[in-house]
């Protein structure tokens, strides 16, 4: 990791579990995808992990916003921004630092919930192409989530409001690629609607089809919202 | 070591920093006063690069503020106000971040650390949470984190805050001792604190310089009058046209006869310099017995209020 990306990293990253919050939060992720799945998983009777993964942006949606709703603005609430920012660290490499601790956070639940295809796998016989697809396509579409809420943390000293406006965004940057969207809207803006959408990528990754288009959308999302994040630290000069 | 050649700063309609120029040199202690507002804590952050200027230029260890950023940042230890410090850690994990950050090599960190918390009297606090500590603890967890990495250049926005007497008493010791060899520039509202520390002082109000200089300087900067008091046994008449004929006197009050014979006066002079010995030479031409002679200096409390409440016109700049 670039210069002082390091400790940055590593301070965040034990920072999660520093507080019981790092465990609740893990907790919750997984039984209420647990519970989200197995409801279906019963009700349906299939050894499939469609559900999971088509449920997986929707516990996203609330999960990500509460990794990433502290970083910035508990900095400027306590007033460590002026330290951080003092420190010679450059602003680039103290969001990069960040934003890996939170990326690393949500990795780790994700690895977690590798309990979930693995009870699949005693049961029947899954995709394999799916689970690998739906587990890229969630790191990816989770990381674009955490570059949203992480650059939307930097804009107040208050958690509780950047959790709200992140819900609130990603909901929005999500369902504009959705079919009842794309519905109402002129012929001519259905692709560019489709492919700005943060969920169809997701969709397409997760069936198994690993296009590099999609890979790209989600990585160019993450630069975007990284680099806003360090010019919105920039103006409070 | 510190060049600041008119920097403004204004947050919207406040105009915090007002063009504002001064030096800082190699081993000076150099306090910065003003009252609540004055634009003190501005003025250091645009010198740590926490915040840039509106216009103007400021140079530290030879960096640009702006330009240099990182540089000046790698060279200066700075204490911002209330000593900010990450809660969820405990003060050694705290002390290794910051050892990490500062570019301390892995194998001097743990020694660096050791001597933080010997100095900054923190052994007793080692293993507990940063948030949970007392005011005067967190502050010297922040001079811990200032000085770790042993800087040339120190900023300290009023350091000695919530500390106990006898904390005060070693950290201006300590800020003495490394203001021998090192610059520092620290703020308070203590005023004798900047006469115990500092070898230079400035002060500022509503943004603008309105002195710079010693102790010493600043006192006649401020230009008042200077008192003496004396006590004479001799002829009131004659005494009192004596120290009135002397130059720069302004007026001779005596007291009238007091105990065994001696009157004492009060003279006001616009000069205090050598009024003392040309009293003492005086009396001694004339045969008077001087009791007691006695300067009453101006208090840099009083330059203080004298230049900080004055209209902007009647201000005296040195
Ligand atoms: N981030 C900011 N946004 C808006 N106004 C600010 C900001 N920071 C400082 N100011 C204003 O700039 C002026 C100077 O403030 P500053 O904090 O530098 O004063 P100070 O001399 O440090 O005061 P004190 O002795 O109270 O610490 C004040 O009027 C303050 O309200
Ligand atoms: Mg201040």
């Amino acid at each position: 990791m670039m210069g002082n990306t390091r400790p940055i990293f590593k301070r965040e990253l034990a920072g999660y579990f520093n507080s019981p919050i790092a465990y609740i939060f893990i907790t919750v992720f997984l039984g209420l995808s647990s519970w989200l799945f197995f409801k279906g998983f019963f009700v349906v009777g299939e050894a499939s992990l469609r559900m999971f993964f088509g449920i997986l942006p929707w516990v996203f949606l609330f999960f990500v916003p509460a990794i990433t709703m502290r970083l910035w603005a508990e900095e400027r609430k306590v007033g460590t921004m002026e330290l951080l920012m003092t420190f010679p660290v450059t602003d680039a490499e103290a969001v990069l630092g960040k934003y890996l601790a939170s990326l690393a956070f949500l990795a780790l639940s994700l690895a977690l919930s590798l309990v979930i295809p693995a009870f699949v796998a005693l049961l029947g016989n899954p995709d394999t192409g799916q689970i690998v697809g739906g587990y890229l396509g969630g790191l990816l579409m989770g990381g674009a989530f955490l570059a949203i809420g992480l650059f939307i943390s930097s804009l107040t000293e208050n958690q509780i409001v950047a959790f709200i406006i992140s819900v609130v965004v990603i909901f929005g940057l999500f369902i504009l690629g959705e079919d009842f969207v794309l519905f109402g809207l002129p012929d001519r803006l259905v692709p560019v609607f489709s492919y700005v959408g943060l969920g169809g990528h997701y969709d397409s990754i997760s069936r198994g089809v690993i296009d590099s288009r999609d890979i790209i959308y989600y990585l160019s999302v993450i630069v975007f919202f990284l680099y806003l994040n360090v010019k919105s630290i920039e103006v409070r000069k | 070591m510190i060049e600041v050649r008119h920097i403004s700063k204004r947050f919207g309609a406040t105009v915090a920093v007002d063009d504002v120029s001064f030096e800082v040199r190699k081993g000076e202690v150099l306090g910065f006063l003003g009252p609540n507002g004055a634009g003190k804590t501005t003025t250091m952050r645009i010198l740590t690069c926490y915040l840039m200027p509106d216009s103007g230029a400021a140079r530290v260890a030879g960096y640009d503020v702006v330009d240099d950023s990182l540089e000046v940042r790698r060279r200066v230890g700075y204490l911002p106000e209330n000593a900010p410090l990450y809660q969820d850690m405990d003060v050694v994990s705290y002390l290794e971040f910051v050892a990490e950050v500062r570019g301390i090599p892995p194998g001097e960190r743990l020694r660096r650390i050791k001597n933080m918390v010997e100095v900054c009297g923190l052994g007793s606090v080692i293993g507990r949470g940063v948030g949970e500590l007392s005011k005067g603890y967190k502050q010297r967890v922040g001079l811990a984190q200032t000085l770790i990495h042993d800087p040339e250049i120190l900023v300290l926005d009023e350091p000695t805050t919530g500390l106990d007497p006898s904390q005060i008493i070693e950290i201006r010791e300590l800020i003495k001792e490394i203001g021998k060899e090192r610059t520092v520039i620290l703020s308070t509202h203590i005023l004798p604190e900047v006469e115990a520390t500092c070898s230079r002082v400035i002060i500022i109000n509503e943004g603008s310089l309105v002195a710079s200089g010693t102790p010493e300087e600043l006192d006649s900067a401020a230009g008042g009058e200077h008192t003496i008091h004396v006590s004479i046994k001799g002829d009131e008449a004659t005494v009192k046209a004596v120290l009135s004929g002397m130059a720069g006197v302004r007026s001779v009050d005596g007291a009238g006869a007091g105990d065994g014979g001696f009157t004492r006066y009060t003279v006001k002079a616009a000069d205090g310099g050598d009024l003392g010995e040309k009293i003492f030479r005086a009396a001694v031409d004339n045969g008077w017995t001087l009791n007691e002679l006695r300067r009453e200096t101006l208090s840099l409390e009083d330059i203080f209020l004298r230049l900080t409440t004055l209209e902007p016109g009647e201000r005296s700049v040195e």
